[in-house]
Parts: structure tokens; sequence; C-alpha cells
């Protein structure tokens, strides 16, 4: 009814390839955003910025990265967490060498560290292919966290053995460290997500993006259009391992506001990551808004939601429920739509488009 | 019987014969025991439509992988455009100039048709990574630029209406003619065609055959395919090559090769 494109006609080829060529779509993607940067911090109490709006963020820019390595590329990897702690410690070690170097200069620099890191475990991936390169992936994961434990260096010596977030300013104003709002660090991280996204965004819908899906669908055929597979997959290894590393960053910085590996960047977190990615939809970017949103959300939604609906739950129930629903919903996006909630969102706006009429 | 015709293969070069885009001499392929192709020559000329033909299992896909780096004879010679070539990778053969299509369509199933056809043109954009990054100005112009060209593909092989569709939904005759989009996209100058028509109906073939004369003519692009219906063969082609058990049997004109003892007995499975 008010979702259509009738009398919308495309006059060049730009416009039909803007990324939403659908003026109502323009129109919600305004409406969101100005919910997210003015209504959110006007009216959001605490407790929905820190701990729903907060971890939402931080894992929907992980899960983009690990959406372009796995989703446009083919490529499963396991190590997101890990590549995650390379970004924390990274900007963690920058910005107690270099204090006077504004904080979020470092985080999106840590990003860098990161990629880096990747390209040296995704050499393999000249060699090996699918569940061997998977288990390479693996043992990048082991071998990091390995190191942030056991190199006292990228802790600073901490007796603690933890990451502790310094306070640094921005335009005098907190914004890591325990006088940071959660507001600011939730204006500050939104905008991060939103800038990264759009660089994701425009490189998926460009040349850079077929390459990464012609190497994950053929990668023969891809050869054969002048698609070399090396740099290719080291290139999609790179930019995912930067976004993961930046959203480790964040997830220190401006939500843990300190830490240790084996708690934020073990193995979970990366099987996390990989769920919020196929129940998301792979070889989507608001698909991995979707997942992120989904599972990061589910144990709040339990654990404070039910209760509140006057449904009585213990602590521990609504983490057993948590696990089924996700078990259950994993192997159904696995076996029924493997483009997760993105393809679900896409065929209900093309009933939409249609309605009333069902084609 | 018929060796004289076999035999007289090696044109002597005089100034007037037609310019060879590509020279394949004595290649044997073999995969542990299994001769693919033995001792096999053969040229293809500029702007013609060179058909390889021969019964299952013959070696001509073995060929086609030769010639485009698929596979690496371990004797022989292949010159293209004048270079002999080494070991070399399929990424080359696509700089060089050669496309090809596949027997059993080789395309990217969860890309649309515009972005299929479009990864052809890969190696005529060179914006760099950092203009991608913004998908403005430069990256963005060349996107249109490319955006064109696809788009003329897609009118001439009359496929509008499936512009946005992802191809792994479209039907076989269909991706066919996908898949031949995307290597046209390269603008090549040798396309390579592995059974271009198998498992299509009538209407698919004629055209099917329609777009690769269309193509041979008004581009001038040098053809070879590959391609089991003798009807089509003998129309389209202007010289035929003949395999069979990895041997070429016979060369030459579609009449001729039809009139051959030795094609005949191929193709109605006499025993040697
Ligand atoms: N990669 C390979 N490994 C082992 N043997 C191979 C390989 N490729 C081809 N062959 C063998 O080489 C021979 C020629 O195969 P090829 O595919 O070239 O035949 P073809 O003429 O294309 O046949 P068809 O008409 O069935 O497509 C066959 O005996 C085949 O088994
Ligand atoms: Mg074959």
């Amino acid at each position: 009814m008010f979702y259509r494109e009738a009398g919308q006609f495309k006059t060049s080829y730009a416009a039909d390839m803007a990324i939403f060529p659908i003026l109502q779509d323009r129109i919600g993607l305004a409406v969101i955003l100005a919910i997210a940067f003015i209504a959110i911090p006007l009216f959001g109490s605490n407790f929905l910025i820190q701990t729903v709006m907060i971890p939402f963020l931080v894992f929907a820019l992980a899960a983009i990265g690990l959406n372009i390595l796995t989703g446009y590329t083919g490529l499963i990897s396991l190590g997101s967490g890990a590549f995650m702690g390379v970004g924390a410690y990274a900007c963690y070690k920058l910005t107690t060498i270099f204090p006077g170097v504004n904080i979020i200069v470092w985080i999106l620099a840590s990003g860098f560290f990161a990629a880096a890191i990747g390209v040296v475990f995704g050499l393999p991936s000249l060699r090996i292919k699918g569940f061997y390169l998977t288990v390479a992936t693996l043992a990048a994961q082991f071998f990091l966290q390995w190191s942030f434990v056991r190199i006292p260096w990228l802790y600073n010596y901490n007796a603690s053995g933890a990451i502790e977030v310094p306070q640094r300013l921005l335009a005098g104003i907190p914004v890591t460290g325990a006088n940071a709002t959660p507001v600011t660090r939730y204006l500050v991280l939104l905008s991060i997500v939103i800038l990264l996204t759009w660089i994701a965004s425009n490189l998926v819908h460009g040349r850079i993006g077929r390459s990464w899906m012609a190497v994950r669908d053929m990668d023969i055929a891809a050869e054969l259009m002048g698609i070399r597979l090396l740099p290719a997959k080291l290139l999609s290894f790179a930019v995912s391992s930067f976004y993961c590393g930046v959203a480790g960053a964040c997830m220190m910085f401006l939500w843990y506001g300190g830490g240790e590996a084996n708690d934020a960047f073990n193995i979970n977190q990366s099987f996390t990551i990989l769920f919020m990615v196929i129940i998301g939809g792979l070889g989507s970017i608001i698909g991995s808004y979707f997942g992120a949103a989904f599972i990061s959300i589910l144990p709040t939604a339990l654990k404070f939601g039910l209760p509140a609906m006057g449904i009585a739950l213990s602590g521990p129930v609504a983490e057993h429920l948590n696990y089924i629903i996700l078990g259950v919903l994993i192997l159904f996006f696995l076996i029924v739509e493997p483009h997760g909630l993105a393809r679900l969102w896409q065929v209900g706006k093309q009933k939409l488009r249609v309605w009333p009429f069902p084609y | 019987m018929n060796e004289t015709m076999v035999q007289s293969q090696p044109v002597v070069a005089s100034a007037s014969a037609p310019e060879k885009l590509l020279t394949v001499e004595n290649v044997t392929l073999s995969f542990g025991g299994v001769r693919a192709l033995s001792d096999v020559s053969f040229d293809i000329r500029k702007s013609e439509i060179r058909a390889i033909i021969g019964p299952n299992g013959a070696g001509k896909t073995s060929m086609l992988n030769c010639i485009n780096g698929f596979y690496h004879p371990q004797a022989g010679r292949i010159t293209f455009k004048g270079k002999m070539r080494q070991r070399m990778r399929p990424y080359d053969a696509a700089l060089q100039g050669i496309a090809r299509t596949f027997q059993n369509v080789a395309l990217f199933k969860g890309m649309t048709t515009l972005d299929n056809i479009l990864t052809g043109r890969t190696l005529k954009m060179h914006r760099s990574f950092f203009w991608h990054l913004f998908r403005h100005g430069p990256a963005m112009n060349e996107e249109i630029e490319h955006r064109k060209y696809c788009e003329e593909i897609i009118d001439f092989l009359e496929i509008e209406h499936i512009r946005k569709t992802p191809v792994g939904r479209l039907p076989y005759g269909l991706q066919k003619r996908v898949e031949l989009g995307r290597a046209l996209a390269m603008q090549p100058d040798l396309l390579l065609l592995d059974e271009p028509m198998a498992g299509m109906n009538l209407e698919e073939k004629e055209d099917m055959c329609r777009f690769i004369l269309d193509v041979n003519r008004q581009f001038g692009t040098t053809i070879a395919l590959i391609e089991h219906d003798m009807g089509v063969v003998m129309d389209i082609s202007d010289r035929v090559v003949v395999l069979e058990y990895g041997h070429k049997i016979a060369d030459g004109s579609p009449d001729e090769v039809k009139a051959d003892q030795r094609v005949i007995d191929a193709y109605l499975g006499v025993s040697h």
C-alpha cells in the first residue's frame, strides 16, 4: 500500500545502482537514523543504552566483518573472537604509548593491526579450502588467545592480567573510562558503526564485492574472469579482520571498560558471531544487523522482558531457554533458509510491494 | 584411405594465408595412465568459427582446458597471437583475451544476471580499492560505464527481464545464455564454447546459433566451439576438427569432414 515503487522511474544507471533505490527505503533509513541519533540518547534509559544498544552495535560491527569473509567470500572463520582481541589489545597499547592522540583515531587504527594479523592467518587459503581452512582459523583463535594471556606486555603488566581502560577525552568530554556516560559512549560507537557500515556496503556493491562473491560461488570461473584468487581472499581476510578488530576495540573501550581475553575474546565469542551471521543471513549487510540484534538482545529479553510481562522465569531457566531457542533457529536457518532473517525481510517487503495481490 | 586429407594439415604459410590466431602443435596430455590427447595439432584462424567434435570422452573438453591454462600438456606447443606459451594459468589466458563457457554451466549462482556479466568486466576495471570505499566519483563512474556495456550485452542476448534475478533460480537454457553474456563481457579475442547448446530445446538452440553467428559477424570474434548436434556444427562452423580417443582423425571444412570415412566410422562406432 504505502510501500510501492510505482511511479518511481529510474532515469539513470546511477539511480538504479543506488543501494536504496526505493524512496520508502530511504525514508525508513532516515527515520531509523533519527531514532538512533536523537530519540534514543534523549529518551532512552541507561539500561536500554548500556545493556541493549551498545552490545547490539558492537556485535553488528563484528558480524558485518565475519559476513564479509564467510557470507560474501565463502570462507568460514572461527577466529573472529581472536581478531576482535587483536583490535582491543592494539588499541590499548596504542593509547597507553601515545595518550595524546584521540582515542577514536586509535580505535579505528587498531583495525589495521587486526587486518595484518588476519592476512597472515589467511595465507593458508592459498592451498587449503573448506573444512581445513576453518581449522586453520581455529588455530589462529587458540594461538592468539594464548598470546593475549601469556604476553604481559600486551596488558601493560597489570596485576589483574586484564586491560584497564583509561579515561580519554573528546572535546573535553570523557569518552572512555569510568566517567564516560553510556550516552556518550553510545553516540561514539553509533557513529563508528554507521560509518563502517556505509563503507562495507560500498565495497560489497562494487567490483570488489563481485570478486569476493565470484570466488565464493565458483572459484575456477572467477580465475577465468581475471580475478586472482589469493589476493581476493586475502583482501577479504584483511577487511573482515579490520571490522572485527574495530569491534573488539569498541567492545573493550566503549562497552566493557576493561577485561581479559579469556572472557571477552574466546572461542564462544567466535561462535556467537558466526551464529549471528547464519541467523541474520549469509552475504547480507542488513542481515548482520538482524542477527546481531536477535542474538544479543534475546538473552536480555528473556531475562527482563518475560518477567516484566508477568511470566516468572528464573535466571538459569532464561539462560537455558536462550540456548534452546538459538539452537533450534540455527538448525532451521541452516536447513530451510541459508539467507536467514535478511531473506525473510526481503520476502516480506516483496509481499508488501504487491499487496493486496498474492503475486 | 583418407590419410591424405589428415596428413595434409600443416599448411605451408604463404603471404595470402589467413592469419592464425592460435596454433596447437603435437599436444599430448595424460592423466596417470589415461591418454586424453595424443599428438594433436590444429590451428584456429582469425575471425572463423572452428568446431571441435568427437564422441564422448574424445578429449574435446581437455583440449579447451589446455588452451586456457587449466591443464598443462606434457608435450607439444600452443601458440596464441604469435606467442608461444609455457605453463600459464587461467588468469593469464584471461589477460591475453581468451574467454570460455563450460560444459556444465559454471556461473556464480548466488549473484544476479547483471552481476555475473559485470564480473566479466573485471579486467577492464582499474579503479583502486580506495575509490571503492566511497562508491562515488571515479569508482562510480567506472561502474556506470561498464554497466552500460553490460546492458548492451543484455539487450543483445534478450535477457532484460532476468537482469536482477539470481542466476541459480534460472532455467538451464537461460543460464547458458547468461554464461555466454559473461564471456562476451570480457571482449575476448578468442571465445571457447563448450557445448553451448547441450540440453536445449530446438527453439533455444536456434536462438543460441543466432547469437553465436552474430557475435562472430558483428564483432569479428574468433570462436572455437564443441558441439554434439551435427546439424548445428555443419551449419555454423567454417572448419571442423574431429577427435576420437584423443587422436585427431580429421580436419577440414564441414563438407570434407562429413565425407570422411574415419569420421563416419567413429560416429557409427565401427571398431578398428
Ligand atoms: N581431470 C581429469 N582427470 C582424469 N581424467 C580426466 C580428467 N579430465 C578428463 N579426463 C579423461 O580424459 C578423457 C577425455 O575427457 P574429455 O572431458 O576431454 O572428453 P570430451 O570429449 O569433452 O567428452 P564429452 O563429450 O563427454 O564432454 C576422458 O577419458 C576423461 O575420463
Ligand atoms: Mg566435454
